[in-house]
């Protein structure tokens, strides 16, 4: 294959991921718009196989190796994305992102092995740029799938003089940088790698579960721009254009993000440089709650008229989607009206509330965004919220200190009475007291949602 | 015009088109949509690949190698994971068009 017919394949291909990302932004086009993109991967993935550089023939030199890999890659991933359970995606693309900063990354120091002397400088300068972008992001992904795992905590985590460190580290990896560009050699560049690996850990070791979305769509970003820098080092219009895509669309997700959770992303980004001691404010003292059993619940739930539910991840999480279904069901067949209020961010990322619902096969015309919700509270008798708390606290409203400050709530506390179905009296996610908990009207219900659920629904079977 | 040149205008066109075509995107599709966009950097497997066709047996194989494992991961993975969120969009549909 000539390199015209090479390159003109590889317009196809980025064609084929505009037209993607176009089809994605719609809800209608969003199915075809990814099935394009994979078509694109495919034909600019098989093509590579055809075409060698001049000083090179075919077939590709380590071929065997290349299938190999491509068969082991596909083992891994496949059935990786296909058996991750819903609730969990969130931290599964964190992780798929951090493996493609982490490709671009090995990809740019196996070529700057391979440059030797006679590089040009804006080939190195992007070289070195793919491999620290590239670490970060896949250092950085790695505790982001960490945290939303839970494996390690969701709290910020800030150690004494942390921004110091950081702030040296980002130092060292300008430093090494200048040195990796004024003399080729392998170890300055490995330095370099580690110095990014450490950074990504720090940067988003601070940040706090509720922005830990942000910083993923951000390293996806980082991620589309080391492809973009990694196409010019190796001289391909198509990981240019590919890489730019996904990095510029990704800036602007991230905005879109940030301002959906009425977050700024400034204090996200540089929350590791700015965030300082706030855990002391969370112990509170012991305050009394009203907590109440299953049958308690189902009776303010039967003789409610309007009950609207806001679920969280908490119910995601307890694999409760089928039960607070089958609930709902029977509260509308006793002639109750039943709604639910999405937040826009509800579980772990925007519009990921709707996935899960919509699994458990709800009904569309129940989920009600939050602006339409919101004024229909005080109509409301009773708001059950499941395992949600952020989204439901008025500290968003009420306390200008507070992380969640001024991200938009479901008015919640407008409703005749309130029942919390928690775990235990844990702050949400981002790590704040609510003072809702400690509402007159509020009833809590401890335990998993899914047991909790089901008790209920016996109880409201009984009534 | 020299290659570099080229490569600096194709780099900042496409920025504008990514600006483009996601600047009014309702919130429920954020999540698939940053899925896809994750699913696309996927295509440094073939920046991968070219690389390791170059590699000399050794450190540089091995990290070629390692690169198309990962690489492969993040592209067949990405895309997969972002169909099945899709599809459940697709289900609510269906049920929405059989209410009406």
């Amino acid at each position: 294959m000539n390199r015209t017919l090479y390159d003109l394949i590889g317009l196809l291909a980025a064609v084929l991921f505009i037209l993607a990302l176009k089809g994605l932004s719609s809800p209608k086009s969003a199915r075809r718009g990814n099935l394009l993109g994979a078509l694109g991967a495919f034909i600019a993935t098989v093509t590579v196989f055809f075409y060698a550089d001049p000083e090179y023939s075919l077939p590709l030199e380590n071929l065997e190796w290349i299938l190999g890999a491509i068969a082991v890659g596909t083992l891994i991933g496949a059935p990786a994305a296909r058996k991750v359970q819903m609730t969990q995606m969130p931290q599964m693309v964190a992780l798929f992102n951090g493996v493609g900063g982490g490709a671009a990354a090995l990809v740019a120091i196996v070529e700057y092995i391979k440059l030797g002397e006679s590089a040009k400088f804006a080939v190195v300068l992007a070289a070195v740029f793919t491999v620290v972008i590239g670490c970060i992001s896949f250092s950085g992904s790695i505790v982001t799938f960490l945290k939303l795992q839970e494996i390690m905590t969701t709290r910020p985590v800030i150690f004494p003089a942390g921004r110091f460190v950081i702030a040296a580290t980002l130092l060292s990896i300008f430093i090494v940088s200048g040195w990796v560009i004024n003399s080729s050699g392998t170890s300055p560049l490995l330095i370099l790698a580690g110095l990014s690996l450490l950074f990504g850990i720090l940067f988003v070791l601070p940040v706090g579960g509720a922005d830990v979305p942000i910083i993923i769509s951000l390293l996806n970003a980082f991620t589309g721009l080391t492809v973009a820098a990694s196409g010019y080092v190796l001289n391909s219009t198509l990981l240019i254009v590919a890489g730019t895509l996904v990095g510029a669309s990704g800036t602007i997700l991230t905005r879109l993000m940030a301002e959906a959770m009425g977050r700024s992303l400034f204090g996200t980004l540089f929350g590791a440089f700015t965030a300082k001691a706030q855990a002391s404010s969370e112990t509170g003292e012991e305050r009394p709650v009203k907590s109440g059993s299953p049958e308690d619940v189902a009776i303010l739930l039967n003789y409610a008229r309007r009950v609207v539910i806001v679920p969280g991840f908490g119910l995601a999480v307890a694999q409760a989607q089928h039960t607070v279904r089958e609930m709902a069901d029977l509260l509308s067949a006793k002639g109750i009206e039943v709604a639910y209020g999405i937040h826009p961010v509800a579980g772990r990322m925007p519009g990921h509330m709707n996935v899960l619902l919509a699994e458990a096969n709800v009904p569309y015309e129940q989920l009600v965004e939050m602006d339409e919700i919101n004024p229909t509270f005080p109509q409301t008798d009773v708001a059950l919220v499941i395992g949600a708390n952020d989204v439901v606290n008025p500290a968003a409203k009420t306390s200008p200190g507070a992380p969640i400050y001024g991200m938009p709530i479901l008015d919640v506390q407008q409703a005749g009475n309130i029942i919390f179905l928690k775990r235990s009296m844990r702050p949400g996610f981002a790590g704040i007291e609510n003072e809702l908990l400690y509402d007159p009207k509020t009833t809590l219900l401890f335990g998993d949602a899914k047991a909790s659920l089901t008790k209920v629904v016996s109880a409201l079977k009984t009534l | 015009m020299s290659e570099a040149m080229a490569l600096l205008a194709i780099f900042t066109l496409a920025i504008f088109v990514g600006f483009e075509v996601v600047s009014k995107v309702s919130s429920t599709l954020h999540t698939p949509l940053m899925s896809g966009a994750n699913a696309i950097h996927g295509i440094i497997l073939v920046g991968a690949i070219i690389v390791a066709s170059h590699s000399d047996p050794g450190l540089e194989l091995w990290l070629s190698v390692i690169a198309i494992v990962l690489a492969t991961i993040n592209l067949v993975g990405g895309f997969i994971v972002t169909d099945r969120m899709l599809e459940m969009f697709k289900g609510k549909k269906k049920q929405l068009g059989e209410k009406a």
